[in-house]
């Protein structure tokens, strides 16, 4: 083909590469939530309860052992898994059970949970059970939010203070 | 119009024929396709230097980077504006070629046997550019940076390696600031080391690989970059806000196509997914393994280490070293097989690959192909010449990756098929016209192609006088034709090679006076 016949087959190619580049960097846009929604996470960290109680040894156990471990209780390490529900206006939203991680299960959980929902007013709860020794939620919390739609609402748990912050 | 060969796999035919269409818009030195490597590295070129002229203004803390963005995006639009697009722009098209690359040498079965290496750390640089992406757009701490950051952290959290949670650190405010800093330097330093290491391995088992795209693709592409930034500006989203989540994203999906996927399924199961389809990309070249024959094999004796072999060789498997034998010469050269491609082409570098020589033995030469040496090269034309009985004799010469030549046959047009049209030495040429060919007519993958990367360039080198061996002045060069064509050409071929035949059948009718033509003594090299 003749070189000058080429420019407009050259000129066409680059516009169909651009039109690709332009097209792709930036669309089909991609829509993570519905106009009407918020976002709920739940995130936060919290080591179990011991699954067993810490005991006293008795005598004999004691001079059975080599005098360097005589610890007069006896603690076994491995934590309870935590177990985690969130109710939205009373139905349930998240549910998470996570055993704790470790070599011995004697670490604390990382919860990371997410959930879109309708925005407006809503009753929240979260329920908490870190205890396998006890029947049902070990803690719970329950409060009225009003999402606005994309607003990112994080429910937290303090270890320290055996509290939920929503925010 | 085409009489299409059964054997050509539909990939394989549609990449040739989009070929075809760019090699009608460009012409054959400028098709891109024939370019992709390079033009990458051209968009990178690109990437880099607007870059730089974003770090100039760029605000790397993460209170002020969104406003130094949006700074040179609106009030600087004329350059920094116009450099932001750029940056950006090019950074997709890079992806766009880099995928087109890959579609090539996959769909022309370029990724199995010896090219293991080049495919292997292919898929591992693909990643780097991808990642190198993310990071960037990490950078403009507008709700798609934050939405990045989130998922990113997500995806780290899912990793057995990390304790602890980045992702809740992160939303909790105690993250953010450090992880930016750490996007900051991975993106405008780490990654980019990385990936220029990554794409030095990549193509360490190749020789002569050029780096510079040629000027009419770089200015077009360039050109139509600006354009494509004067039209279209990139923009940011909305600042980044940690108490909200942007419900729409205009994602950038040559990079970010992975994160929508974190909508739908657990961090793990997208790891899975992509480490899968990362594993088995790079286990292509074994599903199932192509066999590359034996290696090229030096001779000594009739080698005097000239050198040529190994600067022709394009897998750079030959290097030259000191003389191990007592002779005369100071250095040899040595096959590393490891990395031989079986291509041939050294034998055609090799000037004792004359085949005028030891005319009445054995023809040895410097580097041979044990499984096709130059001698059955040499017996082979001189047999399929004997056989012709037509009046007007033409020898063809192709290769095993390109046209098949088999079904040219005829009485008046003997074949011989090589691994590579490089394997010919000039003089064989002329050997063959000196044999009784009216004319020597080469093909072999298409002009600006070759599947062992360097043949049909070294060929036409030797022909024009510009490589060692060349093709003698005395040679008759209206008596050879050189028309290259894929495997989906061989109506065009058919037609050139019976055109060939009509202008050799009137050359000689011209040179009607018998014994004046070619039999000039050829004496040995
Ligand atoms: C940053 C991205 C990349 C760049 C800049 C790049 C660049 C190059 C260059 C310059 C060559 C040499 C071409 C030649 O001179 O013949 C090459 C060859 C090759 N590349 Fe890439 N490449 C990239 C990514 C990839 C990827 C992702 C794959 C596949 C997974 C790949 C597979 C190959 C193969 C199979 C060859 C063939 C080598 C041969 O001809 O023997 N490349 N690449
Ligand atoms: S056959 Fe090809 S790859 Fe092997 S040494 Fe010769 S030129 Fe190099
Ligand atoms: S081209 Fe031939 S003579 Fe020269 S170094 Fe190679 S094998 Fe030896």
């Amino acid at each position: 083909m003749h070189k000058i016949l080429r420019y407009p087959l050259q000129a066409l190619n680059y516009t169909l590469f651009m039109l690709l580049v332009w097209y792709f960097s930036a669309a089909p846009p991609y829509a993570q939530l519905q106009p009407d929604q918020a976002v709920i996470t739940v995130a936060f960290s919290h080591a179990g309860e011991r699954r067993e109680e810490c005991r006293q040894l008795s005598r004999e156990e004691l001079e059975k052992l080599p005098p360097n471990m005589r610890a007069p209780m006896d603690c076994p390490r491995e934590r309870s898994p935590v177990k985690v529900q969130l109710l939205l206006d009373g139905e349930l939203l998240l549910e998470e059970v996570a055993r704790a991680p470790g070599l011995y299960s004697d670490l604390g959980v990382d919860i990371y949970r997410t959930a879109k929902v309708p925005a407006g007013k809503h009753t929240l709860s979260v329920q908490m059970n870190d205890n396998m020794r006890v029947e049902g939620p070990t803690y719970t919390h329950e409060q009225t939010v009003t999402l606005e739609p994309a607003q990112l609402l994080v429910v937290n748990f303090n270890s320290e203070t055996g509290s939920f912050i929503i925010q | 119009m085409y009489t299409v060969s059964k054997r050509v796999n539909p990939v394989k035919r549609m990449y040739l024929l989009l070929e075809e269409w760019f090699t009608l818009s460009f012409g054959a030195d400028w098709n891109p396709l024939y370019h992709l490597g390079t033009l990458t590295f051209f968009f990178f070129w690109v990437v880099l230097i607007s870059g730089l002229y974003l770090f100039i203004f760029f605000d790397t803390s993460i209170a002020g980077a969104y406003a130094s963005v949006e700074h040179m995006t609106h009030q600087q639009w004329y350059a920094g504006g116009v450099m932001r697009s750029l940056h950006r722009y090019a950074s997709d098209a890079a992806v766009v070629t880099i995928l087109l690359h890959m579609f090539r040498e996959f769909a022309l079965d370029r990724y199995r046997g010896f090219r293991w290496w080049s495919w292997l750390t292919g898929v591992p640089t693909l990643w780097f550019v991808i990642t190198l992406g993310i990071t960037g757009y990490w950078l403009v701490w507008d709700e798609l940076g934050l939405y990045v950051a989130v998922l990113s952290s997500q995806l780290m959290d899912s990793l057995p390696v990390m304790s602890g949670s980045m992702a809740r650190d992160f939303l909790a405010g105690q993250l953010t600031d450090r992880l930016f800093t750490l996007m900051g330097f991975l993106h405008l330093l780490g990654q980019p080391i990385l990936l220029i290491f990554a794409v030095w391995l990549h193509v360490k088992r190749l020789s002569h690989v050029e780096v510079s795209a040629p000027r009419g693709l770089a200015v077009g592409s360039l050109l139509a970059l600006l354009v494509l930034s004067l039209l279209a500006p990139a923009t940011s989203h909305a600042p980044a806000e940690l108490s909200k989540v942007p419900a729409v994203l205009h994602l950038d999906w040559f990079y970010l196509n992975v994160y929508p996927l974190l909508d739908q399924w657990p961090a793990t199961r997208v790891w899975m997914l992509t480490t899968s389809v990362t594993l088995l990309l790079m286990l292509m070249p074994w599903l199932p393994p192509k066999k590359t024959g034996p290696a090229a094999e030096v001779h000594l004796d009739e080698c005097n280490g000239c050198g040529q072999c190994a600067e022709d060789c394009p897998f750079d498997a030959i290097s030259v070293q000191a003389r191990s034998d007592d002779s005369r010469w100071e250095n040899e050269v040595v096959v590393n097989p490891e990395q031989c491609a079986a291509c041939g082409i050294c034998v055609g570098s090799c000037h004792s690959s004359n085949p005028f020589r030891h005319a009445k033995k054995t023809l040895e030469t410097g580097i041979d192909m044990p499984q096709f040496p130059i001698d059955e090269v040499r017996a082979r034309t001189v047999a399929a010449l004997d056989e012709l009985s037509g009046d007007t004799r033409i020898m063809l010469f192709g290769c095993d990756n390109a046209a098949d030549i088999d079904s040219l046959r005829s009485p008046d047009v003997a074949v011989l098929s090589l691994f590579c049209t490089g394997m010919i030495p000039p003089t064989l040429v002329e050997y063959a016209h000196r044999h009784g060919a009216d004319g020597v007519f080469i093909t072999g993958c298409r002009t600006g192609d070759c599947y062992f990367r360097l043949g049909n360039r070294w060929l036409d080198q030797r022909f024009a006088g510009r490589r060692k061996p060349a093709l003698r002045q005395r040679a008759q060069r209206d008596r050879i034709r050189v028309y290259r064509a894929a495997e989906t050409d061989t109506a065009r071929l058919r037609r050139e090679l019976a055109a060939f035949q009509r202008d050799m059948a009137a050359l000689k009718q011209e040179a009607s006076v018998p014994g004046t033509r070619g039999e000039a003594e050829i004496a040995d090299a």
